[in-house]
């Protein structure tokens, strides 16, 4: 046990010092934030202004036609597909006498694409159109028709659904479950190659270096597999921990600097175009950042942390085991791994539909089997659909599936470990597996 | 006193009998010498001595007792042949690494490391990294972690390759220091002129047999094949005799071989009845290398792979 304690030790101090460590430990949350913020920044300051000229053959559509902050419409008269850029729009629209034939169309001109979000826009105002000279035909009041046009359903009620349990019942917000699911889920799929990937390199380090023999004249081979796997577990710790601060603590700084004065340009935005009540980009952070902070975070968080080290436990020897075996050529590593990689990546498909689905029975079972549980699981959790019993049998099985790989690696590493020069396949691991010691 | 003894050792691999019945024992003290050509079987003998492979049967004791790994890894230092050091780490962090390993206290280690790095003057080196290191500064730094610990038993595999002649014989007098007081040293190489320097005892295995064992001197004495060096103030010419063979010439000598039944005195008495005047007379032993050589040659040199049934 001493021994393991030093060899820990010694993983950890001479990883934890390095160079390397320190500035992805410190650049990764940077990057992370200024890419969040860019991007936010960037959809409020870029959206382009479009300036459309109409020329509407019937005269339906001139009524309804509204401008909003992106869009703006105006009739023309003299205006035609060559040379509506010379007057300065943006883009043409023509609607032809007899646009509900099939002959005919409406045809919308620009010099450059619009993009799929202003072309939506602009079939919404035909649709409206279309749909108001309906209703005028079919003699409804136009004072009623523009009553109730003006109604914006979604102020007029408070939607909240809520999950029932027994007799728990929670609040449901699918799109936060949704998010914190798939996050977390990728963070544990990131971390797992990662770290995963460490430990194989160490152990090729350790063998190429000629120092594996040394050692294990000194301490049992598990000793040193466990020992390196347990190390790099405390640097991921470390690592993670100090991300988590990073992060919040950046964001809260980046968030007081935004609201002074991106929110305050937005809403210039807002209402200089005239028409009021959009949420801007940066509001809808705001809103974000409390909605996040009503998750349930005190049984996310523990279930994170457990996953993320089981799931690094249990891939980590598999891990150790490939390094063991690999000669000097690093391609063979790359086959080698192609057993461990597999599983994973297949994680993360589930993980993409137990996000939406955390009930579908491919996120149930994808969430209980080891080999998955970990990037699944923590996908399903924040639904807070989960039953505790899936919870425990999940936990369970994750911990009985790293006592096994755990076992099976040391096997393979213990052989491996002190064979040099010799390309090993896989039927030859096989062997070494099913030998009694 | 016995400190080592091997009895009945076999490790069978798939395909190789890589030791296969294996027995000898090595006194406390003595520098025992593990000779054998290339994939003979040494370094999974020395594997199993220091408790990495367990043997497939047969006995190890240790000072008497059944061999523990556990218990008795503190008192050994194994030097492996494949051997190599952490490269970005410290060196002084490393020996101090290394010794606790072995189950040195702390306080200990670092006491002994001062003591060899004095010895070594090698104190200037605690900061450095092994990368910093050329291949015998580094060879040096890892006699020194093989030793810290003061073991019972010290197992060198190959200890001089890539060593200039200077910290050969710096090493190779630390070794003769260690075994005066007390340490047994077990000596694996083939390069046959240090073991004659070295070594007391030595075993010959080849193909996992042992075909050859006793003191360096007794095997001599066993192997020699009665040749003599005669010196003459001036070379006669060769003559007819029942008693010996001129083998070759050279200056002023004659190397002959006594032929069987005869004792070194008649082939005295027969220059001397010839008329020559003989100015000296010695008898040449086999070097261990020629011994080497001869018995390995009487086995097939390469190993072949076999199919091994194993109960």
């Amino acid at each position: 046990m001493n021994k393991i304690w030093l060899i820990i030790k010694r993983e950890y101090l001479t990883r934890v010092r390095n160079k390397t460590f320190i500035l992805s430990t410190i650049l990764l949350p940077l990057f992370f934030i200024g890419f969040i913020f860019a991007s936010a920044y960037f959809s409020i300051k870029s959206e382009d202004k479009q300036k459309i000229a109409v020329v509407d053959e019937n005269g339906i559509f001139k009524t309804s036609f509204q401008s909003d902050k992106v869009i703006t419409y105006e009739f023309p008269i003299d205006i035609n597909s060559t040379n509506f850029k010379e007057k300065g729009y943006t883009a043409f629209l023509y609607i032809p006498k007899n646009y509900e034939s099939k002959e005919d169309s409406i045809s919308l001109v620009s010099i450059k694409q619009l993009g799929i979000d202003a072309e939506d826009k602009v079939k919404v105002q035909l649709n409206n159109a279309i749909r108001n000279k309906a209703f005028l035909q079919n003699n409804i009041d136009k004072k009623i028709l523009d009553s109730i046009n003006a109604i914006d359903e979604a102020s007029l009620y408070k939607f909240s659904p809520v999950i029932k349990q027994g007799d728990k019942t929670a609040q449901s917000n699918s799109g936060l479950s949704y998010g914190i699911g798939y996050g977390s889920g990728i963070l544990i799929y990131i971390t797992l190659f990662i770290y995963g990937a460490a430990v194989m390199r160490g152990v090729m380090e350790e063998k190429m270096n000629r120092i594996a023999e040394v050692i294990i004249s000194s301490v049992k081979p598990f000793q040193l597999m466990i020992g390196k796997i347990l190390g790099i577990a405390a640097v991921g710790i470390t690592q993670l921990l100090i991300w988590i601060v990073l992060i919040v603590g950046l964001s809260t700084l980046f968030t007081s600097f935004i609201s002074a004065d991106t929110i305050h340009q937005a809403q210039a935005i807002n209402s200089s175009v005239g028409s009021a009540g959009n949420s801007s980009a940066a509001m809808g952070f705001l809103t974000a950042k409390n909605t996040l902070l009503s998750a349930n975070w005190a049984l996310i968080l523990p279930c994170f942390l457990f996953y993320f080290l089981g799931g690094y436990l249990f891939y980590a020897s598999l891990f150790a085991a490939v390094g063991s075996v690999v000669n000097e050529d690093p391609q063979e590593a790359q086959s080698l791994m192609l057993p461990i990689t597999m599983p994973i990546i297949l994680s993360f498909i589930i993980l993409t539909t137990a996000v939406g689905k955390p009930d579908a029975p491919i996120s149930v079972w994808g969430s209980i089997i080891p080999f998955s549980s970990p990037i699944v699981m923590i996908a399903r959790i924040p639904s807070g659909s989960v039953p505790g019993w899936q919870i425990a049998l999940s936990m369970l099985s994750l911990i009985a599936g790293f006592l096994l790989t755990a076992m099976l690696a040391a096997k393979i590493y213990r052989t491996g470990i002190l064979l040099y020069g010799k390309k090993v396949t896989f039927r030859e691991i096989g062997k070494w597996l099913f030998r009694k010691s | 006193m016995t400190i080592l003894e091997l009895q009945n050792l076999k490790k069978y691999y798939a395909t190789q009998r890589a030791v296969d019945d294996i027995s000898f024992s090595i006194q406390q003290g003595s520098i025992f010498g593990l000779l054998g050509p290339n994939g003979a079987g040494k370094t999974t003998l020395l594997r199993m001595i220091t408790g990495i492979f367990y043997p497939d049967s047969g006995n190890i004791l240790f000072e008497g007792k059944k061999f523990e790994p556990i218990k008795d890894i503190p008192m050994i230092g194994y030097m492996p042949e494949e051997r190599g050091l952490y490269k970005k780490m410290k060196i002084g962090e490393q020996a101090l690494y290394l010794a606790m390993l072995k189950g040195m206290k702390r306080h200990d280690a670092m006491q002994k490391i001062k003591e060899w790095f004095v010895k070594f003057e090698m104190q200037s080196w605690w900061n450095k990294k092994v990368d910093d290191l050329s291949k015998g500064m580094s060879q040096k730094l890892q006699f020194v972690t093989t030793v810290l610990h003061e073991p019972k038993l010290l197992i060198l595999d190959e200890p001089f390759s890539g060593l200039d002649p200077v910290n050969s014989n710096l090493i190779k007098d630390e070794i003769f220091k260690l075994a005066q007081k007390g340490t047994t040293i077990i000596f694996s190489t083939h390069r046959m002129e240090q073991v004659e320097e070295i070594c007391d005892e030595i075993v010959l295995i080849n193909k996992g047999k042992k075909i050859l064992e006793g003191s360096v001197k007794q095997i001599k004495q066993d192997c020699k094949e009665n040749i003599f060096k005669v010196g003459f103030t001036l070379l006669p010419e060769p003559f007819e005799n029942s008693i010996f063979d001129i083998v070759s010439t050279k200056d002023n000598y004659f190397t002959v071989k006594i032929d069987e039944g005869h004792k070194p005195a008649a082939v005295l008495q027969a220059f001397l009845d010839h008329g020559d005047s003989i100015i000296s007379f010695n008898e040449i032993l086999p070097s261990l290398n020629d011994i080497f050589i001869m018995k390995v040659k009487d086995t097939e040199s390469a190993r072949q792979f076999e199919k091994v049934l194993i109960e």
